[in-house]
């Protein structure tokens, strides 16, 4: 199997007035193509560091990061901004799809940071990824027209447009109530499993990683536990689980 | 990123917000609109001075009589009695960079034909003056050279005169009226000219045989002015030189003693008329830049708020793939859109509100080509300039930091 990342030993500290906090003492770990990983960790573990690292948007103190057999810590910034556009797909909590914008033109936007792609292919590209979250008939609606779990679903289109060698969700499902949740997370391993899509996931709730192949867990910005899941649990199934009407 | 995709991504955030950029466009619009109006205002005024001044020949040159007495009573140029027939003869006979020249004597009467009488100035003169003064003659004939000869009572009159003397409809060609009591038959009607530039009625004028006035009316043999006209606008100044030298000779002056007469013309009084409206004009037009620049401070003011307001918008295009120089560019592009087509506007506005003007004072319409190319620089200038800091600052933020913003 290739190697989509490799951490090592990655070390990350800031300079907060004259104190050093250091966020990540030392992370290291491999994630190969096709793997569904979840960071997990409470708030001051290092996860966002590592989310941020992971992502391209900050470089490590210190340590060796290879996104794709890429060492991003020799990248200038454009560099870094042209490999975050070929090589990486961004889920957020918070969508961010720009206002008052179709689908279309929000699944378009990353397509026209790539020189390489033609006005009528950045077209055809977005129609495409619209189709692969099941939006194909509403492409010229507003965010403000489309429920959480549709803007969700924008944004996975989104990052899967580009056709990026990772998607970085952090806490994608953050925002959404559990049937959403669900349908989500259905979207995301049915992408895993079908097209083999590498997935790492950044989140709190342990009910989200049992949806995943593997968990790595952070504490004090170190891996204190990275275990593969044997009985993964099928998002799709839970969905058809839930009581079809909801009585209050 | 190629420029018709910077182009698309700014029209698209410029349409999110529309009220918004209109009202940041308003002051470019009003800044430009200023600019063209007041250059086409300015242009127009120019021109029309210019032409209603050349209307009674911009190569006209006017010698008037002066005092030249070094000491004693100072007297008034209009007083002094100078110029004669011999200055004629000589100028005539002489001068080799004029076209015509004519004496002109004046004298305010009553003009009555039966019972109308209407107060007016006739104007005694040679068959040359009509070329001079760019007159011409509608109906019936000027006078010759034989009349002035002759001191034939005859005389070709302006409309004002026609219009107050003859009821409608009666053609007063042939028919004789009096001025002062002595009474001229009317040969010709002068073409209709309209005030001149200091508002003066130039179809109130009666013209005659200048030999008739002096010996009838005047009763002098000195001329009030010569008009002579250079055979070019720009000979007028070596022409005038020319008859001062003719003058001071005909006036037998010692090389010590001043000149008794004055030249003064057409084409220095253009000049002097110019030049006073090109200030108004300058000046004028550097408040309406003032306002220009205002509202480029404003499309700064507003790019400003915009970045902050778009903090996350940055941060989520720098994540997917924007360099710091595609966030520059698409903000720079956004304010030289809104400059830009403000200026369009304004210069759109701007030339309509010049044509309704020169419109309503009859000036002729004033369609500057270099006006709208400089106005649509500077325009662009504008959008460069107070676009380049705000699109700069949000080019440099940190995508972490922009996009956890709120």
């Amino acid at each position: 199997m290739k190697k989509i990342l490799e951490l090592h030993d990655i070390k990350r500290e800031f300079q907060m007035g004259s104190e050093i906090v250091r966020a990540l003492k030392g992370v290291s770990f491999d994630v190969e193509e096709g793997e569904f990983i979840t960071i997990m960790g409470s708030s001051g573990s290092g996860k966002t560091t590592l989310l941020n690292t992971l992502g391209c948007l900050d470089k490590p103190t210190s340590g060796v990061y290879l996104l794709d057999g890429v060492n991003m810590g020799n990248l200038s910034r454009n560099e870094l901004a042209q490999l975050r556009n070929e090589k990486i797909g961004f889920v957020f909590q918070a969508y961010n799809l720009l206002p008052r914008t179709t689908a279309l033109e929000n699944v378009e936007l990353p397509l026209f940071y790539n020189r390489k792609i033609s006005p009528s292919e950045r077209k055809d590209r977005a129609i495409e990824a619209l189709k692969a979250v099941k939006l194909e008939d509403r492409l010229h609606h507003m965010p403000n027209e489309l429920s959480g779990g549709q803007q969700q679903r924008v944004a996975i289109a989104r990052a899967l447009v580009n056709e990026p060698v990772m998607i970085l969700a952090d806490e994608a499902t953050g925002n959404l109530d559990s049937r959403t949740s669900y349908e989500i997370m259905s979207l995301i391993q049915e992408l895993n499993q079908l097209q083999k899509k590498t997935i790492v996931f950044v989140t709190h709730e342990p009910d989200i990683a049992a949806f995943s192949s593997r968990t790595v867990v952070l504490k004090d910005g170190r891996v204190v536990k990275d275990t593969f899941n044997k009985d993964r649990r099928s998002a799709k199934e839970m969905l058809a689980a839930l009581p079809q009407t909801e009585d209050y | 990123m190629s420029i018709l995709n910077l182009i698309r991504l700014a029209l698209r955030a410029l349409q999110r917000n529309k009220l918004r950029a209109v009202l940041t466009m308003l002051g470019i619009i009003i800044g430009v609109a200023a600019v063209i109006t007041i250059g086409a205002i300015g242009q127009g005024s120019k021109i029309s001075i210019h032409s209603s001044l050349a209307g009674l020949g911009s190569n006209l040159i006017i010698i008037m009589p002066n005092s030249n007495a070094p000491g004693g009573a100072r007297l008034l140029g209009s007083n002094v009695e100078t110029l004669t027939i011999r200055d004629i003869l000589a100028i005539e006979k002489e001068a080799t960079m004029i076209n015509g020249v004519s004496p002109d004597v004046q004298s305010r009467g009553q003009v009555i034909n039966g019972s109308l009488n209407w107060p007016t100035t006739i104007e005694g003169a040679n068959e040359q003056l009509l070329s001079i003064k760019n007159l011409s003659v509608t109906k019936g004939i000027p006078f010759s050279d034989h009349d002035v000869k002759t001191y034939a009572k005859v005389c070709i009159i302006g409309q004002t005169v026609v219009d107050n003397v003859f009821p409608k409809g009666v053609s007063p060609i042939g028919k004789t009226i009096r001025f002062n009591k002595i009474p001229f038959q009317i040969i010709g009607i002068l073409a209709k000219k309209g005030q001149n530039t200091f508002g003066q009625d130039q179809d109130d004028i009666i013209i005659a045989p200048f030999t008739t006035v002096q010996k009838r009316i005047t009763a002098s043999i000195y001329f009030g002015t010569i008009f002579a006209s250079a055979k070019s606008e720009a000979l007028s100044v070596p022409a005038s030189d020319e008859l001062t030298k003719i003058l001071r000779v005909s006036h037998h002056l010692r090389s010590d003693i001043d000149n008794d007469f004055m030249i003064r013309t057409q084409a220095e009084l253009i000049k002097t008329l110019g030049a006073v409206t090109g200030l108004l004009t300058a000046l004028l037009t550097a408040i309406a830049g003032i306002s220009l620049v205002i509202g480029g401070i404003g499309i700064m003011n507003i790019m400003y708020v915009s970045v902050t307001e778009r903090t996350k918008e940055i941060g989520l295009r720098m994540s997917i793939g924007a360099r710091g120089i595609d966030i520059l560019s698409q903000f720079l592009t956004e304010a030289i859109i809104v400059s830009v087509v403000g200026g369009v506007i304004g210069i759109l506005l701007g030339e309509g509100l010049a044509f309704l003007i020169s419109h309503a004072l009859k000036w002729p319409p004033v369609v500057d080509e270099t006006s709208i190319i400089v106005s649509f620089s500077v325009c662009f200038a504008i959008g460069v300039f107070f676009g380049y800091y705000p699109a700069l600052k949000a080019s440099k933020l940190d995508p972490i930091e922009a996009l956890r913003y709120e």
